[in-house]
């Protein structure tokens, strides 16, 4: 009986291991969906400087439990999206500005990746309209902690807002916040690298040596979640986490000597392990896809035809650009698999090098040799902005919003030239702390320099004043400018602001941020055209196929505010205190005084006073002698006796004022 | 009667004790007023004893604690740089364009970001309603060519990993048109320390370079900069001529708008001077803004330190030169140094006195700082920064010899940009702004200054006796009043408010001073006068309006005979005086401290000695005689064009005077919007008139 039941046991553990082999097999079926891509995109630039731009994509399904296991996707990340209903989320660190002149605005990755210096963060919930702030102060706190970074400040309802048209997925539960001041470090590259299934380990992460990331000129590492929907079924959709590093890295150049002459400059020639320091040893296993591209521009690719026209020897020759990067040019060290162009004329060339699993013979290092100097230009962002203070004091100022013309409303004039009325739309928005008070009564316009009605180009306009200690003021344009115009300014005045002592921050006099302007142009569309799409898409070509408006930032503005003297505030009211009471005290004694009153009271009160003296006397004398007096002593204690309710009911009195005081403030 | 008082007296407490104390000083208001006078005097005579030594207050600020990175290479590029320049000069008869073209590029090979800033000179005009208010942008004057048109260059040059939210300014003032040798080499400074600040990692702020274009003068490019900088005008007013812009295009440059950096957190004005024949290489620094503004010492601090301690630069302040031979001076001095020897011996920790000549040194130095703070006009183009708050000062570097005559330039842009990189890092590792040290002070050597709270003592000493005098002398106008022995109550009252009509009479001469100072407004619209014409009309307008004045407010003519309330009339005319003048130089005192313990120095003791002439002749004693010498005296040293004569001659030691010099050095102050020419037309001048009435009144 009990053999046979020890067999019973023993089967049913049987059935029971089976059961969860199986199980497992089917989980197993389920990962596969999780899927994680390793991209570099390598861009010169035109003042000699080179763009990397890494990217890592994770895609996962979203799971109803949160004890759900992940192979590659991020289980923090999973929990996160889970706990706060996130819809889509951005993140990113930054350090330096993105020079939007030089290195462009007007593609992709300008567009996605230029963001304003330190943290910016917005996100979108999935929640009913009253949680939101909720959500939002949790997520606040969890990304904190899981980065490393103060971004629990983002918490408080001065510092975040929700504007309505400036990010697409908008859908009236978004929340925007930035700290401008925060500094960037490896402090927060560090938990962004553990969210990779490699980590920095293998892979093209394995480039990122700190030192040159962190001596580059342009830094910003970037996080940004979606949801994504596969299909009709909202149980199938997918979460899609991109983490993106660009950094702006200057190649080390033999000072041969920087001579000022117009003699155009060479292009410094590079290589990754020039730049990095290291080489790339081989892919992440774990990851789909792993490749690094070469982007040449569009202006440099005319340039270069350009070049390659005047040069008689090629020309004969009829090499191509496509030819493997073998021009008149620029020379690369390693030959491309592929070469993607765009669709149209003259446009930019992209260079792929898929990188292979890890062979210890042999390690992938792409490098570019130039052989003529060539000048080109980016392409800029269609109204290059540029934001400043006006007005000087600590009392009042203004806020000017600059934006000149580029060449791309040009094109724009010159595309629309058949249609005389053209316009595009320009999205501002702008968001201020409460202590700036912004007055929006004193907006002004002024296109091409000459003021205009605010109705004649305001297509449409979201104002939310800020509150004192709540909320910051909001403001958001649309705008119609026509296409041939040359500069617009918008102008708007402030007061400001007083602190109180204890809200103002470490190193008070230094001033106070104002947070990047956003100006986004949804007319504009950054994505770049490439011809074979029948390819594979790897999720770097689709993001740069990826029709987006282009958005760019303004910089972030420093106003001085009154500062209290922090050094010695305990002097300085003791002394200010005193002065007032000595000075009050006289001048109410001199005022409400009377002396002819006083006079007579005094002749009234003559007798009574000597009395008075008297039996004073007698009771201390008395008190000396042995407290031997009794008729002095029921008057004594009836004084006390009725001074002593009145005084305790006065100290009650300024005990509960101070109290109420202190409660109320 | 006698009998009640002394009961009423036993019962009478004794006076609150304050009371008693004002009671007692008012009663003795002479002596006081003499006392406080003099102790007034000496605390002003202390003040370069009482001296503290400067320190650098801002602790991030960090002066030489880093090496000098100023390499041979910028500093050869700076040398090509000036010798290209007066290379230019020489070729081409210095064509502004070219020289122009050549810094652009030369920047540009820096890879900064370069842009001209045309700008209109702006006469200088006298605007009475913009007193205290910044510059307006909207005065473009009517009739400007094109080749007068100025143009700045300016050169930016971005923090690498900075945020870009602050930046500091170097300013080179620079003649195109008249190239010099100083002002090239002080290009070449500037280079030198913009090439190297191009290469470094360690740039927090971003920089500007304004190459200031100063054939205007330096002040009015550097302002108009500044203008379009913090204050621009959106709406461009057309001008009649469109082609100015042609030469203002750079190749190589993509955005051709005013570029801008962040909050200007400070300004360093390069300049070397042109003359030699120094004894070492030394070094003048330039402070003082419009209305006596100051920076704040620690940039004065910074560059101090740095100049002494690392470049052995000899480092100068202004001095008023012809107190440095007095004899008095130099007596006094002995002087306080018998009693800091004296104090000393009693207890060696008492740190009192410093040496003679050390003493007249530094009053020659306070002297001028007093000055040319009370002047109220910018001693150099930092000035245009202070109207913007921001902290800036001129630096001047004198060669050992003349720039002409120097062999090596190398050696000498090679110090001064050491110079000027480790102040520009000292100021880039500040991360406020500055805010630790004064703001308020004077110098009496480049490292020993007089903080506010000292030198408020003499002013004090010397503006207390004012209140107390004018009191006295009410108490005593209405006390000496005889009093009808039937007084209603009516009487009583007319005779309370009696202090009324001389106060309108106060009013009125304000009023008058008023319009004597808004007169220029109208002479300067009129063309074609000289200085001399101006001050002619000028005077004699004032002076018959003064007497039309007076004849309607009913001078009492000497040939009748005065009634007694007109005899103390005097008497309350004074003690309101006494309180005007009591209030506009407390109210000077927070607009301008210096002008106002000038102005308390010339006007107080005549003030306070006006009495009438007649009652002193009419008494012809010794002492009655004496003071009215006194009277005269004091009454002519207070006369405006006179204490301007008397201060130019103890200023400059050299040259002739002129009477023209008084109407072109006011017109110097209402150009420069100094509150000091409010001050002389508002409050002096209409005080030195009540109290020359006082001293001829009929009594």
């Amino acid at each position: 009986m009990a053999l046979l039941s020890r067999k019973g046991t023993l089967f049913l553990l049987f059935l029971f291991s089976i059961f969860l082999l199986s199980a497992s097999a089917s989980n197993g079926s389920g990962e596969e969906e999780e899927e994680f891509w390793e991209e570099l995109l390598l861009k010169p630039l035109p003042d000699r400087k080179v763009l990397s731009h890494f990217h890592f994509q994770n895609e996962a399904p979203l799971s109803d439990s949160f004890a759900r296991h992940h192979h590659l996707f991020p289980k923090s990340i999973a929990q996160l999206v889970k706990k706060f209903h996130i819809k889509a989320m951005e993140l990113s660190f930054t350090q330096g500005r993105w020079n939007y002149e030089r290195w462009g605005g007007f593609d992709p990755i300008s567009s996605h990746n230029a963001k304003p210096p330190g943290v910016e963060l917005w996100a979108v919930f999935d929640v009913p309209p009253h949680q939101v702030d909720a959500s939002w102060k949790d997520l606040t706190h969890a990304l904190s902690g899981l980065f490393c970074a103060s971004i629990n400040f983002l918490e408080s309802s001065t510092t975040y807002s929700a504007p309505k048209w400036t990010f697409q997925s908008a859908l009236g539960s978004l929340r925007y916040g930035t700290l401008p001041r925060e500094a960037v470090c490896t402090e927060n590259l560090t938990p962004w690298l553990k969210l990779l299934p490699c980590r920095d380990k293998a892979g093209l992460s394995a480039l990122m040596d700190r030192p040159s990331i962190y001596k580059s000129f342009y830094h910003s590492q970037r996080l940004h979640l979606t949801q994504a929907k596969t299909g009709a079924d909202p149980k199938n959709s997918r979460v899609v986490l991109e983490q993106t590093l660009t950094v702006v890295l200057q190649p080390n150049i033999l000072t041969g000597g920087t001579n000022y002459v117009s003699e155009a400059k060479m292009q410094p020639s590079w290589s990754l392990s020039s730049i990095f320091g290291r080489k790339i040893n081989g892919r992440c296993v774990l990851a789909k896809s792993s490749n690094v591209y070469l982007q040449v521009e569009r202006g440099l690719v005319t340039q270069l035809e350009n070049l390659q026209s005047s040069t008689a020897t090629f020309a004969a020759n009829g090499t191509n650009l496509d030819d493997f990067g073998r021009n008149v040019g620029f020379e690369l060290s390693v030959n491309p698999d592929r070469v993607l162009k765009e669709v149209e004329k003259s446009s930019s060339i992209l260079y792929e090098y898929p990188i292979k699993v890890h062979k210890d013979s042999e390690q992938f290092d792409l490098g570019i040799t130039w052989k003529h100097p060539v000048i080109w230009s980016t392409p800029h962002v269609p109204l290059y902005a540029s934001r400043f203070l006006m007005g000087s004091g600590n009392e009042r100022g203004a806020i000017a919003i600059c934006m000149k013309s580029t060449e791309s409303t040009q094109e724009l004039v010159a595309a629309n030239y058949v249609d005389q009325r053209c316009n595009f739309q320009v999205n501002v928005l702008q968001i201020v702390p409460w202590y700036i008070k912004v007055y929006y009564h004193t907006l002004q316009l002024f296109v091409d320099e000459k003021p205009q009605i605010l109705t004649d180009f305001v297509e449409r306009m979201h104002v939310s004043p800020s509150e004192d200690k709540v909320s910051p003021g909001l403001m958001e344009l649309v705008l119609k400018l026509p296409c041939e115009v040359k500069s617009a300014v918008l102008n708007i005045e402030f007061d400001k602001g007083f602190l109180h002592i204890d809200e103002y921050p470490p190193d008070a006099n230094q001033g106070f941020d104002i947070p990047s302007a956003i100006i986004s142009f949804p007319d504009f569309n950054a994505g770049l055209q490439f011809s074979d799409n029948s390819l594979s898409k790897t999720p770097m070509l689709s993001k740069l196929q990826e029709r987006s408006p282009v958005i760019s930032y303004t910089e972030v503005l420093l106003v001085p505010l009154t500062t209290p003297d922090f050094s010695m505030p305990y002097n300085v009211i003791t002394i200010t205190c005193t002065v007032f009471a000595l000075y009050f005290g006289s001048l109410l004694n001199a005022l409400r005084r009377r002396v002819g009153e006083e006079e007579r009271r005094l002749n009234d009160k003559g007798g009574k006073k000597d009395a008075l003296l008297n039996r004073v006397l007698g009771k201390l004398s008395s008190k000396f002698r042995g407290r031997s007096s009794v008729s002095s002593q029921p008057s004594s204690s009836s004084s006390s006796s009725l001074i002593s309710p009145k005084l305790i009911l006065r100290v009650l009195l300024v005990a509960g004022i101070a109290v109420a005081w202190q409660y109320y403030s | 009667m006698a009998e009640a008082k002394t009961h009423n007296n036993s019962n009478k407490p004794r006076p609150r004790i304050l009371i008693y104390l004002a009671i007692q000083i008012i009663t003795h208001s002479t002596i006081v007023s003499v006392i406080c006078f003099i102790a007034g005097i000496v605390a002003l005579l202390l003040l370069p004893v009482l001296a503290k030594n400067t320190y650098i207050s801002e602790n991030a600020l960090m002066p030489g604690s880093a090496t000098n990175m100023l390499s041979s290479h910028d500093v050869a590029e700076a040398n090509k740089l000036v010798k290209d320049l007066t290379d230019l000069k020489l070729r081409s008869n210095g064509s502004p364009i070219e020289s122009r073209k050549l810094i652009a590029q030369y920047m540009l090979g820096l890879d900064a970001e370069v842009t001209y800033h045309n700008f209109y000179p702006q006469l200088n005009q006298f605007h009475p309603l913009h007193f205290f208010t910044s510059p307006d942008s909207s005065i473009i004057s009517k009739n400007i060519s094109c080749a007068s048109i100025g143009i700045n260059t300016v050169g930016i040059i971005r923090a690498p990993r900075g945020d870009g939210k602050e930046a500091i300014v170097l300013v080179t003032p620079y003649n195109p048109k008249k190239v010099v040798l100083g002002e090239a080499l002080s290009l070449g400074v500037a280079y030198s320390v913009f090439s190297l600040l191009s290469r470094v990692t360690w740039l927090a702020k971003d920089i500007i370079w304004l190459v200031a274009d100063s054939q205007y003068g330096e002040y009015s490019s550097v302002s108009a900069w500044l203008r379009e900088y913090q204050a621009p005008q959106f709406h461009r007013v057309v001008v009649n001529s469109e082609t100015c812009n042609e030469s203002s295009t750079i190749e190589g440059n993509l955005y051709s708008g005013f570029r801008r950096a962040g909050t200007i957190a400070a300004a360093l004005v390069v300049k070397i001077a042109e003359d030699g024949n120094h004894f070492d290489d030394s070094l003048n620094i330039y402070a003082e803004a419009s209305n006596g503004q100051m920076p704040n010492l620690d940039l004065i601090n910074i560059v101090n330190y740095l100049a002494v301690h690392k470049q052995h630069l000899r480092i100068k302040v202004s001095k008023m030169w012809s107190l440095l031979g007095s004899k008095w001076l130099n007596t006094l001095g002995v002087f306080w140094e018998c009693i800091g020897q004296y104090a000393r011996r009693l207890n060696p920790q008492w740190k009192f006195g410093i040496p003679a000549n050390e003493y007249v040194e530094g009053t020659a130095t306070l002297a001028s700082s007093m000055y040319y703070q009370g002047l109220g006009v910018p001693t150099g183009p930092h000035g245009a920064f202070r109207d913007y708050q921001v902290d800036a000062i001129t630096v001047e570097i004198s060669p050992k010899v003349s720039p002409t005559k120097m062999n090596r330039h190398i050696d000498f842009i090679f110090r001064g940009g050491r110079l000027i990189e480790g102040v520009v890092r000292s100021i880039n590792n500040l991360l406020e702004k500055f805010h630790q040290s004064f703001f308020l002070y004077l110098l009496t050597s480049p490292s020993k200054f007089v903080s506010v709270g000292v030198y408020m003592i003499p002013f004090a000493l010397l503006g207390a006796p004012l209140p107390i005098v004018a009191a006295s002398l009410y108490m005593f106008s209405s006390k000496a009043t005889p009093q009808a022995p039937v007084a209603s109550e009516v009487d009583f009252s007319l005779e309370s408010w009696k202090w009324i009509n001389s106060a309108k009479k106060v009013f009125v001469i304000h009023l008058w001073g008023v319009a004597v100072s808004l007169l220029p407004y109208f002479l300067c619209r009129i063309p074609g006068l000289t200085p001399t014409n101006n001050l002619t009309v000028w005077g004699s307008f004032a002076v018959l309006s003064l007497v039309i004045l007076f004849s309607m407010l009913g001078y009492p003519t000497s040939v009748a005979v005065p009634s007694e309330a007109e005899k103390r009339e005097w008497a309350n005319l004074k003690s309101v005086t006494l309180s005007a003048i009591f209030i506009g130089l407390s109210l000077m005192s927070v607009i301008n401290f210096a002008t106002a313990e000038i102005g308390a120095l010339l006007i107080v003791p005549f003030c306070l000695m006006a009495r009438p002439l007649m009652l002193d002749i009419q008494a012809r004693s010794m002492r009655t005689l004496l003071l009215a010498t006194c009277n005269l005296a004091l009454g002519f040293i207070a006369f405006p064009p006179c204490a301007f004569l008397l201060l130019k001659s103890a200023f400059d030691s050299s040259g002739g005077y002129n009477i023209s010099d008084y109407w072109n050095w006011m017109e110097s102050l209402w150009a420069w919007n100094s509150a000091t020419y409010l001050y002389i037309g508002i409050v002096h001048l209409p005080c030195w008139a009540l109290c020359i009435h006082i001293l001829f009144h009929p009594s």
